[in-house]
């Protein structure tokens, strides 16, 4: 079944045009990565596509409903229930430990203080983590960092993941380690990711690969102005 | 791809300092530890076991007939842990020349064709290997991949990552690497 649906999306900032018409659907499960050169519009489509912005033009349907449409108030809520957010680094509170810092999207819905801490320490245990239940972000290194932030992003168990250069901050075997959990349980839990990347290498990560140039998908596979007779695909 | 060539010779060298092997024994560790490499034929371990003989870098120790015909087991003499140690001890030329198939082949398309030709052949060599990096990731992430399998996939992988960084960036620069060719 179809999650998400992205029709003819535009989005500028003042006159600088970040989407110029972008049309895409992402299937329960189904993890899909949004790659392309710095400013190609990658990080702007990931927030359109979460509710995040509202698009200038087009629409972004969530299981049929036009998202787009509805007030900020409406699609917070959606933000919280059913869609996760998972971004570079910095999203952890400082001042709360790995637990608090996962229990936290379920208390903020009204999950008991008990059933939010189990539910956390689930979590930080299918990710790998579960040493540093105790511990605050600042005691935590990058990569035991983005497991607990994919952790919290995870704990609402939402249908959709947004995922922005997840490991980008990380070195190469942390990054790797945080991407390797994030898809396992992705997988396990039917969870779609929207995996925006430059890198080639977690972009092999995805079920699939659209990339982006200048605010349009491109079609010929490699940043072309325009397709190749015979070479597109 | 890393064109430089592999020395078989200090490779079954290696293989011996783990013990006495027959041939056949040591293709099936050549293939154990080095999994995603260019198959090793059988000809070749035998031809590499007569040369390292010659040189006296590895010796008969004992024959066996098991259900097939007879084979001779090999051990390292001293003089092959020698070489072996010397070979382990000296490092690599990091990459001397440029001489990838895939530079190559851009050069030709440039010198033979034009521009579109040369972007033809990036695009689809782009694709091939991007569905090789996805292959040798799903690969190692298998849940049944050994530390053999991702160690061997994390090579292939950052040299396909290397070579596909290059793709995208000539494919920005052909056309003034083609004026530069044709003035």
């Amino acid at each position: 079944m179809t999650q998400l649906q992205a029709r003819g999306l535009v989005k500028s900032y003042g006159p600088t045009p970040a989407l110029r018409g972008i049309t895409l659907d992402i299937d329960e499960g189904e993890i899909v990565a949004v790659t392309g050169p710095s400013g190609c519009g990658k990080s702007t489509l990931l927030h359109c596509l979460a509710g995040i912005i509202r698009p200038d033009a087009g629409e972004v349907s969530w299981r049929g409903h036009r998202l787009d449409t509805w007030s900020e108030a409406a699609r917070s809520r959606l933000r919280r229930t059913e869609f996760g957010v998972l971004f570079q680094f910095g999203q952890l509170v400082p001042e709360l430990t790995a637990a608090e810092n996962v229990a936290l999207p379920l208390l903020l819905a009204g999950t008991g203080r008990r059933a939010a801490r189990t539910a956390a320490l689930t979590w930080l245990t299918r990710l790998g983590v579960a040493e540093c239940a105790d511990v605050r972000p600042g005691e935590m290194s990058g990569g035991q960092q983005q497991r607990c932030a994919t952790a919290r992003a995870l704990v609402t168990e939402p249908r959709v993941l947004f995922a922005d250069e997840p490991t980008g901050a990380l070195d190469t075997l942390s990054g790797e380690q945080v991407l390797t959990q994030l898809v396992r349980v992705a997988k396990e839990q039917h969870t779609s990711v929207v995996l925006v990347t430059h890198e080639p290498r977690i972009a092999a990560y995805a079920d699939r690969e659209v990339i982006l140039r200048d605010g349009m998908i491109d079609h010929t596979g490699l940043g072309l102005d325009a397709p190749l007779a015979g070479g597109s695909r | 791809m890393n064109s430089g060539l592999v020395s078989t010779s200090h490779l079954l060298l290696g293989l011996l300092s783990t013990g006495t092997m027959h041939g056949y024994e040591l293709k099936r560790a050549h293939d154990t530890r080095l999994p995603q490499a260019r198959p090793l034929a059988f000809g070749q371990v035998y031809a590499t076991l007569n040369r390292l003989l010659r040189d006296g870098l590895v010796a008969p120790a004992g024959q066996e007939r098991l259900a097939g015909p007879e084979r001779t087991a090999y051990t390292l003499t001293e003089q092959g842990r020698a070489a072996l140690d010397q070979w382990l001890s000296s490092v690599e030329p990091p990459m001397p020349h440029v001489n990838s198939p895939l530079f190559t082949k851009v050069v030709v398309a440039l010198l033979v064709a034009d521009v579109d030709r040369a972007r033809a052949y990036l695009v689809a060599q782009r694709r091939a290997h991007t569905e090789r990096l996805r292959e040798l990731t799903a690969l190692k992430t298998a849940p049944s991949a050994t530390v053999d399998d991702v160690v061997a996939a994390d090579y292939a992988i950052a040299h396909l990552d290397a070579d596909l960084r290059w793709l995208h960036t000539t494919l920005e620069r052909v056309a003034d690497w083609h004026r530069e060719v044709h003035s």
